[in-house]
Parts: structure tokens; sequence; C-alpha cells
């Protein structure tokens, strides 16, 4: 009989296994490069996100990467859960103009944003972003760290993947030889080039591996902003579960004691 | 008094309605005291799984419509505000989202407890040909479900699979163009998808009503295969079958919650969330988990009209097996042979799944096709032949009389008896 | 081949042969099993309903600037805000004087003028009336205004004041007073 629990339980491993690997198949890296694993403090099951990260990485979108890439899907009042307070919000509202109307004219006019409003986009749209990046589009980067394999480990190694081509390989016009972006050649010239691009808030020293750092975690709270209270849920979730199913297992044992 | 009920009830409200209508009396039938093998494993948790999860499917998906926009242009907008905005939309998401991948999962195990006890056999056959219906519609309802997002993956997967009925000769185009609404995958496609993602659960719940009436009428099968001989091979599913159904439904909430909190894109592909973009197709367009064996099966074969033929036709073998399996014993405890084929056959299925998530190049191709071949062999050979040729195992003499330990007296109802454990 | 299934005659029972203790012991572990499950159950039902609630962006303040640079003396304006209309009121020195000589006696829901406008001579108050939902008349010069003045609601027959509250007629409250801030003389924000 304990034979044949063995047989059951390795039987039921194998198949078990071959089933989740098949099934994160779909998602397995299809390219040969390896994404090395940055460490950030969200990564574990139960990490949290550091607020100093997601703020000094939102300083860095807005002083580099927003000139050519919108994220449209953030509004500026989600800044609160970064750690900005609701005067640091409005302030950052306010330093850009958004567009709105029509007035009692039938007019499109410009004012100055405030928390409820969406982030500004840089082009009015992908056709104007193209036309001022060469026919390149900048994706919006909403969603940027869901969107790709690898996730932020995968951004960060993008931003401080930029090499020299090696031997042999001839780049396109406009291109950038990139270690791990797929097909290795990008339109995006490196964005973070220079230690100190960029003073800090927080008087952070700001080397290029930092602020790719700093800009990858914001760009993952922004994917998700849900991350800390989704994963405390689930311990709680699953504590809840794990007694509860010792407390169903011990009455079914109760319940079929005559049977067995 | 005429025209009632004759209601056994002492509660004089659950009476009055059960006189009228007797819906308690049919629920203490059919979930009450209704006769169940008292050797079930846990396997046979698996339908009532499936009941829950459609539930909760159910549940969120109604939820989710309140906040969800059918346009293209707002699709996958309108799904980021629930993530972000409205008040646990990520969480009730992220369920509707894993729920699919779980509902897939309790089917599939579901489904592989029929064949391997053999469930599909008379009478059961209609039980089981219901059942297929159901994982056909399951099917259908999840492939459009994906699309709602209006992602990368949604608008090229609709693509290549409303694509595939153009290989039906002479009306082919006219049926895609017919499901199309337009002459692409385009708004008019994503919104009657979405109508038809809302109906079709509905139309499960009525055949999973059906799929357990025809249960009820014979009985369910169990681990030996032989049917029950009396009340001493029965147990009342309540309580002893609810209570161990909850044990399995807490577990799968565990399975469940781990995914949902912890690892809620990993069953996912990361192109979905690039909005969709009808000028550029993602390197290697992969349907979800759940439909790559199918996958790996339609590319397996090189003509296009014969691999729409043979990813379709593995499924709809499914409805005949109860005919191309001719084996009298139901078990394949008792099936020496036919048990490691069918175990093979399992192997065999999750190879066609990582087969299916693989670009159709070089080796890949071949192993496609070895395990497509092997699918169908299974069914349309071995299953035949092994009818006929195969010696089963000398079944037990009935359910409460252990097995190989010399007989012993048959149990009173409340006398505990050392039994083979399932 | 299936052998009609008798129902089982007598199904092992909660007790048993067992000592009784066995029994009042298993229903403790079912009582406690149980709540556990009810609370779980209850749980789950909380985030379905709240998110029906107003999410996040509704939420947002969302508010209305208006300029009322053009609003001449005895004239109306309306706005939308926050879905509803909201009447912005260049009340006359007359309509000031009657709005703030009436007792609080005399009114439904007593309120005093002061009370409900912060800069003179402007009056802004939500649009919809107290009663049923209706939007009253009285922005026009052409409207009835009911005989208070003020607003008339033709759904029911409510009469607002001058200062837009109710004095005769079904609803129950004031035309109510959303949050509003002057930025400028000329400038005003809503919410």
């Amino acid at each position: 009989m304990a034979l044949r629990f063995v047989k059951t339980a390795v039987l039921a491993a194998a198949i078990g296994l071959s089933a989740v690997m098949s099934m994160g198949a779909a998602r397995a890296a299809e390219g040969e490069v390896h994404i090395p694993s940055a460490g950030f403090s969200f990564s574990s099951a139960l990490g949290t996100y550091d607020r100093g990260e997601l703020q000094r990485g939102f300083q860095i979108y807005k002083e580099v990467c927003s000139a050519c890439h919108s994220m449209h899907l953030l509004s500026y009042r989600n800044l609160r859960d970064i750690g900005l307070s609701e005067a640091e919000v409005a302030a950052v509202a306010a330093s850009v103009q958004i567009q709105d109307g029509p007035n009692d004219n039938g007019e499109m006019f410009e004012r100055p944003g405030r928390a409820s409003d969406r982030f500004r986009s840089p082009f009015a749209n992908p056709a104007a972003a193209r036309a001022a990046n060469n026919g390149a589009l900048p994706p919006d980067l909403s969603v940027i760290t869901k969107a790709r394999n690898g996730g932020a480990d995968y951004i960060h190694a993008l931003l401080i993947g930029y090499a020299e081509p090696p031997a042999g390989l001839t780049l396109a016009e406009g291109m950038h030889y990139n270690q791990y972006f797929p097909g290795h050649q990008i339109a995006m010239a490196p964005p973070l080039s220079q230690d100190g691009q960029l003073t800090f808030g927080d008087g952070t020293n700001a080397t290029v591996d930092r602020m790719s750092r700093d800009v990858s975690a914001f760009l993952n709270w922004a994917a998700e902003p849900e991350l800390e209270t989704r994963r405390a849920m689930g311990v709680r979730v699953l504590i809840f579960l794990a007694i509860l199913g010792g407390l169903t297992y011990a009455v079914k044992r109760k319940v079929w004691a005559n049977v067995h | 008094m005429a025209g009632l009920h004759n209601s056994e009830f002492a509660n004089p409200v659950v009476r009055w309605i059960d006189q009228r209508m007797p819906v308690f009396t049919m629920m203490q039938k059919e979930y009450g005291t209704f006769p169940t093998p008292r050797n079930f494993n846990y396997f046979w948790n698996f339908g009532a799984l499936a009941m829950i999860n459609l539930v909760i499917m159910i549940a969120t998906g109604i939820f989710l419509a309140m906040n969800y926009t059918a346009h293209t242009s707002l699709a996958f907008d309108s799904v980021e505000r629930i993530m972000r905005d409205v008040n646990y939309g990520w969480l009730i998401r992220y369920v509707h989202m894993n729920g699919a991948s779980m509902f897939f999962i309790v089917v599939l195990v579901h489904v592989w407890r029929g064949m391997y006890y053999g469930s599909y056999k008379a009478p059961r056959e209609l039980l089981w040909m219901l059942g297929v219906v159901i994982y056909l519609l399951m099917m259908a309802t999840a492939f459009m479900g994906y699309v709602l997002p209006w992602g990368q993956m949604s608008f090229w997967g609709a693509t290549v699979i409303t694509n595939l009925f153009s290989a039906i000769p002479l009306v082919g185009n006219s049926i895609v163009t017919l499901l199309w609404g337009g002459f692409s995958v385009d708004n008019p496609t994503l919104n009657r998808f979405f109508s038809l993602h809302y109906l079709l659960p509905f139309v499960i719940v009525g055949v999973v009503f059906l799929h357990v009436a025809a249960l009820h009428i014979t009985g369910s099968n169990n681990p030996l295969g032989i049917e029950p001989k009396g009340p001493q091979d029965t147990l009342p599913f309540h309580p002893y079958y609810t209570v161990k159904d909850s044990v399995g439904i807490v577990v799968y909430l565990m399975v469940f919650a781990v995914l949902v909190f912890f690892a809620p894109n990993y069953l996912g592909h990361p192109d979905n969330y690039i909005p969709a973009n009808p000028l550029s197709t993602p390197a290697h367009i992969v349907p979800e988990w759940y439909f790559l064996p199918f996958y790996a099966i339609l590319r397996a074969v090189p003509d296009k009209l014969m691999g729409v033929l043979a990813m379709f036709g593995s499924i709809l073998l499914l409805f005949v097996l109860p005919w191309l399996d001719g084996s009298k014993v139901r078990s394949m405890r008792f099936r020496p042979i036919a048990k490691w084929l069918f175990l093979l056959w399992t192997v065999n299925f999750f190879v066609l799944m990582w087969a299916g998530g693989k670009p159709a190049e070089g080796v890949y191709v071949l192993i496609s096709r070895l395990a497509t071949a092997y699918y169908f062999a299974y069914f349309l050979v071995l299953l035949p032949l092994l009818g006929k040729i195969e010696r089963p195992l000398p079944l037990p003499e009935s359910i409460s009389r252990p097995v190989l330990r010399g007989g012993g007296p048959l149990p009173g109802a409340a006398t505990a008896q050392p039994m083979e454990k399932a | 081949m299936a052998d009609t299934l008798a129902p089982s005659s007598s199904p092992p029972t909660t007790g048993g042969p067992h000592a009784p203790a066995d029994g009042t012991k298993r229903d403790f572990l079912k009582l406690v099993a149980g709540s556990f499950a009810a609370v779980g159950v209850g749980a789950i039902v909380w985030p379905f309903i709240h998110s029906m609630n107003p999410a996040k962006d509704v939420l947002a303040l969302a508010s209305t600037d208006v300029d009322v640079t053009h609003v001449a003396e005895g004239q109306a304006v309306t706005v939308m805000w926050r879905g509803k209309p909201v009447f912005v009121r260049h009340r006359t020195a007359k309509e000031i004087e009657e709005a703030k000589a009436v007792p609080l006696s005399e009114l439904r829901d007593p309120q005093t003028d002061q009370a409900r406008v912060t800069r003179e001579p402007w009056l802004i108050v939500v649009g919809v009336c107290t009663h049923l939902g209706c939007v009253p008349l009285g922005q026009k010069s052409t409207d009835p205004r009911g005989d208070y003045g003020g607003w008339f609601c033709p759904c029911h027959g409510s009469h607002y004041d001058t200062a837009g509250r109710i004095r005769r007629g079904p609803a129950p409250l004031n035309l109510a007073v959303p949050e509003y801030e002057f930025r400028s003389d000329t400038q005003v924000r809503i919410g």
C-alpha cells in the first residue's frame, strides 16, 4: 500500500513538473540571451518597493525619458503612492501644460496640469512620435515591465547593456548595439550615458547603474502599483486557507472515522 | 391537499416552498442522501472543483463587465483602468484571468480521471459526451475572452484562429468574413466576441446541469470500475463527500491564491501587455497554454486543411471514445497494458503542450509529428486493439469486500472495516 | 449493466456506537470549521461590492473652472460639474436683500443667506432639485422663477428663493451648495 502511494506520488510529481514546465514554455525566453537578475527589492515573492528608488526613478523619467516616452495610463495623483505629498503632486502637475477644451468659442486651449490629469504625452499621436524619432515609435512605458520577458531585470540590463558592436557586425543606420535588445540593434541612443547626468533630490550618487536601477524600479511600480497590497493580501489569504484546510481535514477525518 | 408535493420537511417555511416546488426534496435526494461509492479517491473531487470554478468565473466576469469597454480604441485602457482605479479591480481581474487557467487544470484532471477509470464506458457514454461538449464550450469561451483585452496576442491569436476557417473548401472565406464582420479582425469582431463570451458561460451552466442529471441516473463510477452492489458499497453524499469536497476546495483555493497573489502573469504572455497593432506581428504567436497541445497538432500537419481537420478531430475524437475502447473492464487499474499506454499518452499530451509553445522549426517539428501520431494512434489503433487482445487482471468481487485479502463478512452499516484504500 | 442503486438504508450516523463525547467533540470542530468558512465567504463578498463604489479616478477631485466675466447682474450661467448642472447666478441687490430678509422660522430647511454665499454677488448652487432630482427652471430670463424669484421645478412644483432655499413644494432641502473657491474676481473653481 505504501509502495502504491509512492508510485502515485512520483508519477504525480513527474506529470506535475512536466506540466508546469510546458505551461511556462509559452513565456520561456525565446532568445538565447540570459537576462541577469538585478536583485530588486521587489523581486522576491514577499518583496516590497523601495520608496527612495521609486522617487528617484520618477525624477529620471520626468527629466530624461518623458521627452520621448508617454505613460498615459498614469495620473499625477498616483504619485502619492510613491511618497510625494499632495503639495508636491500638485506642483509636479502644475509644471506641465495640459490640453483642455473646447471652450465656449469651440477652441482647444492649454492650462496647467492638476493631480487628476493623466501624465502628459510628449507627442500628440504615434505618427508625430515617429516623425520626431526617425520613424521609430518610442513605446508607452505604463506597463513596459509586464510587456517584456524579464520585466524590470530586462529593462535594467537593457539600459546598461549598450556596448560596441562585436567585430564583423555593421549597424544599420541610426541604430545602436545593445547586448540585451532582441536582435541587438536598438533605435534608442543610450539614455543614461554619464554618471552625474542628473542630480538626485535626495543626494544619492547618480551613477549610470544607480539611475538605471531606479528608473527600472519606478517602471515596475508604474506597471504594478498594487504589488505590495497584493502580496500582503496573499499572505493573509494563504494563512487563512491553511488554517481552514487543517480544520476541514480534521472534520473530514472525524466524519470518515467509522468508514475507514 | 391536492396538487401539492408530499414534503417531509418539518420547518414550515421550507415545507411551504417544497410542497409547491420540491427544490428542497430534490437537493436532499441529489446532494444529501444520494448513494455514492464509498471508495472515491481525491480524483473524484475535480468535478465539484470545476463547478466552483465556473461560479467564480461568472461572478468575476460579471463585475469585470461593469467596467470593461468593448471597443478597439478603449478596450486595453479600460482593462488597465480596472487594474488601477476600480476598487479591488486588480484582484477581480487577476482572479478571472488565472481562473481560466485553473478551470482548464481542474477539467483536464477531471477528464483524465474519466479516461483512466473508464468513466466514459457504458452506461455513461452520454455523460461523457456532454462533458466533451462542456470542454468545447470552455475552449470557445476562453478563446474569445482572451481577445477582449485587445493586446498583441489577443489580436493576432484571433487573426490566426479565425483564419483557420478559410481552409474549408468553397465556403471558407465567406465563413471567415462572417466571423470577422469585416475584412480583418477589428471592432465588429471584438464586439461580438464580448457578447458571446458573456453568453457562453450560461450555456455551459445549462450543459453542466444536464451533465450532472445524466450522472445521477447512472450513478458515479469509482476507482475499481465495478458497480456498487448494494448499500454496503455506498455512502450518502452528505456528509461524506460534502466534507471531502470541502478539503479539496481549500487545497484548490490555495493553489489558486498562490497564482493570483504571487505569480499572476506567470501563465500569460508579456506580449499581451502591448496594445494590439494590426501592422506588426509578434515574433512568435502563441496561444494560452491550455490550447498548446492542439496548436502543436495543427502545426504538425503540413497541409492547411488537414492541419485544421486534425486539430478539431483530436477533440471530436473524444466523442466516440466509448465505442473505440471495446474493453469490458472499466478501470485501468486492472488493465496492465492499457494503463502504461495511457500513462504514456498522458506524458505525450504534455510533450504536445511543450512543443506547441516552441517555434515550428527544426527538431520541434519532428517531435510534434511523433507526438501527434501517438495521440491519434492511441485512440484509433491501440485502444480498439487492446479491447480485443488484452487480458485484464481479475476484478474484485465488490467495492466493500477487500481485494486479495480473502473475504470476510460484508460490513454492517456502521462497522469499521479495513479497506483497500482507493 | 448498471445495477439500480438502492439508497443506503442505514448510513453511518454521526454518533455511531462510540461515546457521546466523541460526537460533541466532532460538533465543536464542525462549528469552528464552519464559522471559519463563513468568515471566508464573507471576506470574499466585500471586494465585489466595493468594486461597485466610485473608482479612484471618479473620486479624484474633478473640478470645473468657470470664468464669470461675462455674467452680468441679474444673469445666470449653468456649468457641468461631476455630471450635474451647477447654477452660477449674479444676484441683483434686490435679490440679495430679499434673501437676507427672510426669517429662519419660515424656512423648511433653515439656513441664513450668509451661510450659503462666500462672495457677493455670486450665488453658486447645484441645480438638482432635492425632491427627486429634476433640473429646476430659472436660469434663463424667460424661464419661470417661481413665487420667490429664485427657481421653479416643473416636475412637482418646488419653489426656491433667491438664495436657492426651498420655500414651497415637496422638496425637503435647499439646493446644495458645492465646495468652490474664487481664484480671482472672475475665476471660480468648483469642487
